[in-house]
């Protein structure tokens, strides 16, 4: 039993080193872009660097706009499925998992492809055409971290239930979606969001095969020119993947029974049922 | 009246009519999502997967599929899946040792859900930035690579270490390998009941027997199920690839990149047929590893 423990123990702490070294590394050498002192220069360069700024300010309207048309997919989908055709939820599951088998790069070189200016679709002859194409490609590539917190959240809820009392008060299909399905979803959809926004943020692949200068190829563009910058940029993507999933854990734990009781729509879920 | 019951459980009463012509157009919710995947799902792979039969003309040909046989396109296969496999074998076995050591190794309380977050954290951390921090960590001005060299007097490089390398980026992407193991074994690992343990110890078996007879037997769909998602994982990755050896390394996303951006191969239709080939060893492995977690479902319950 004790020797289990002092084994148990050293490779915790060799997993640790080797997690921790990295990140601890890139920090100090971030911050020795001045010989012989620490200093911030790095990350006073990058946030100087107009480039910089115009990528992160670009990606952060991409992500955006992919979490809200994410949400807009997802949450009818998988609520409609759930409420009317039950027997069709493993071929939604199926299909909001085929991004994690389909390689990124193989699925861009489809679109690249399939929506060529000579296509029916001609998505990548314009400008907006392309931005409207690197953004449904991330739908697609959020889709199965999006699909199953939402579908998750609402084997949470008596969705049928809800429905129907929403009914039986005379509310329409809108109104119920809006006002009641998607409150009671709201903390799965904000987990399925932080990751997604995650992903977005740090993605090389389909935005330097679309030409479109988000992060990702700014990112490669400063690792081929700089030597100090990059770790500074590294340790900053570092420590916002650490926001994003912690604010995602936070939320996937939240359940939404434990909720006060705010909304006259969601009382009837919260009510124990017999 | 039986079609909607069956659908909806009770239908509020006295909406019988209202709940038939709602359930004629009831497939239209369905239209948004199926028409995504249609579109930006399965049409443009299927695409690629046609073009891979097809020569430029549009006739059918398997000629593509054998030029996949090319020495040059066989070595970048070869290379990518020796790399997937020396990251997932070593991503399997270190992230099990962890996975167990946190679930059964007598260690203080909080040192479990600290990893698993931590593990939740660094599995994401992939990409460019990855590559930047192992540069800054074990490139040849990097902080570890100096503090050795400096303080120590060893030379990592002299002595033939390079992380630009097939080693160095198996090192490289053993960080969100590992990261991913603790995650999806963790659960298995739970399952394994202490009780199972000491019954064999009161049967007068050794550990090592143990681990043979009862302990490894229970895990192995689980850990060559997680073997293949590892494997998987890594052969689609790019980023962390292309940003640490440019295109030094030829895999095949690397290739498939190159191929995208300027039809280094000539020949389209032998683009579409590396990436059909892609998709068939991410779609095996996937498979393979529905499978092998349907068999190891069994004792978790």
């Amino acid at each position: 039993m004790k020797r289990s423990r002092i084994n148990a123990t050293a490779i915790v702490v060799v997993a640790a080193l080797f997690f921790v070294l990295p990140l601890v590394a890139t920090l100090l050498f971030s911050l020795s872009m001045k010989r012989g002192v620490w200093s911030l220069e790095a990350y006073r360069v990058v946030f100087a660097d107009s480039r910089f700024v115009d990528a992160l300010t670009y990606s952060l309207v991409v992500a955006i706009v992919t979490i809200l048309l994410g949400a807009l997919l997802v949450v009818p989908s998988a609520y409609w499925v759930r409420l009317r055709f039950p027997r069709l939820r493993p071929l939604f599951e199926f299909l909001s998992l085929l991004p994690l088998v389909i390689p990124p790069i193989v699925l861009v070189f489809g679109y690249i492809r399939f929506y060529n200016s000579s296509s029916i679709l001609p998505l990548t002859a314009s400008e907006t055409g392309t931005n409207v194409l690197l953004v449904l490609g991330y739908v697609a590539l959020s889709l199965p971290y999006m699909y199953r917190a939402v579908d998750t959240g609402m084997a949470a809820v008596d969705i049928r239930t809800l429905t129907e009392a929403a009914e039986s008060l005379g509310a329409g299909r809108r109104t119920i979606l809006m006002s009641v399905i998607f409150p009671n979803v709201r903390a799965s959809v904000l987990s399925g969001a932080f990751i997604t926004f995650a992903i977005v943020m740090g993605e090389f692949v389909f935005a330097s095969l679309l030409n479109r200068d988000t992060f990702g190829p700014y990112l490669a563009l400063i690792g081929q020119n700089r030597a100090y910058e990059p770790s500074a940029l590294a340790f900053m993507a570092f420590l916002f993947t650490w926001t994003c999933m912690g604010m995602m854990q936070l939320f996937a734990r939240r359940r939404p029974r434990r909720r006060r009781n705010r909304r006259p729509f969601a009382s009837p879920s919260e009510r124990p049922v017999a | 009246m039986s079609a909607i019951s069956s659908n909806t459980g009770d239908p509020p009463r006295g909406a019988t009519r209202r709940a038939y012509r709602r359930l004629d157009f009831a497939w239209v919710g369905l239209v948004p999502f199926l028409a995504f995947t249609a579109f930006f799902l399965i049409g443009p792979v299927l695409y690629l997967v046609v073009g891979a039969f097809q020569n430029p003309n549009g006739d059918y040909t398997f000629a593509n599929i054998v030029n996949l046989f090319s020495p040059q396109i066989l070595r970048a296969y070869q290379l990518s899946l020796e790399i997937s496999f020396a990251s997932a074998v070593t991503g399997t076995v270190a992230g099990f040792l962890l996975a167990y050591a946190i679930v059964h190794g007598g260690l203080p309380k909080w040192i479990r859900p600290a990893v698993a977050t931590f593990s939740g954290v660094a599995s994401n951390f992939a990409g460019i930035p990855l590559a930047f921090a192992f540069i800054a960590t074990l490139g040849r001005i990097g902080m570890v690579t100096s503090f050795l060299r400096e303080t120590l007097g060893i030379n990592i490089y002299a002595m033939g270490f390079n992380l630009f390398s097939f080693w160095g980026l198996t090192l490289t992407y053993l960080y969100f390998q590992l990261a991913l193991m603790v995650l999806i074994i963790t659960p298995a690992v739970d399952g394994l009941k202490s009780e199972w343990r000491e019954a064999a110890s009161m049967l007068g078996a050794s550990s090592m027997q143990y681990w043979r007879k009862v302990a490894l037997p229970v895990l192995m769909p689980s850990i060559m199920g997680c073997f293949l998602l590892l494997f998987a994982n890594a052969f689609g990755t790019i980023a962390t690839a292309y940003a640490l050896t440019g295109s030094q390394l030829n895999i095949v996303p690397i290739l498939l990149f190159a191929q995208i951006r300027g039809n280094v191969l000539y020949n389209p239709n032998l683009g579409y047929a590396l990436a059909f080939g892609m998709i068939v060893i991410t779609a095996l492995s996937n498979v393979l590893y529905l499978v092998l977690r349907a068999r190891a479902e069994r004792w978790q319950r």
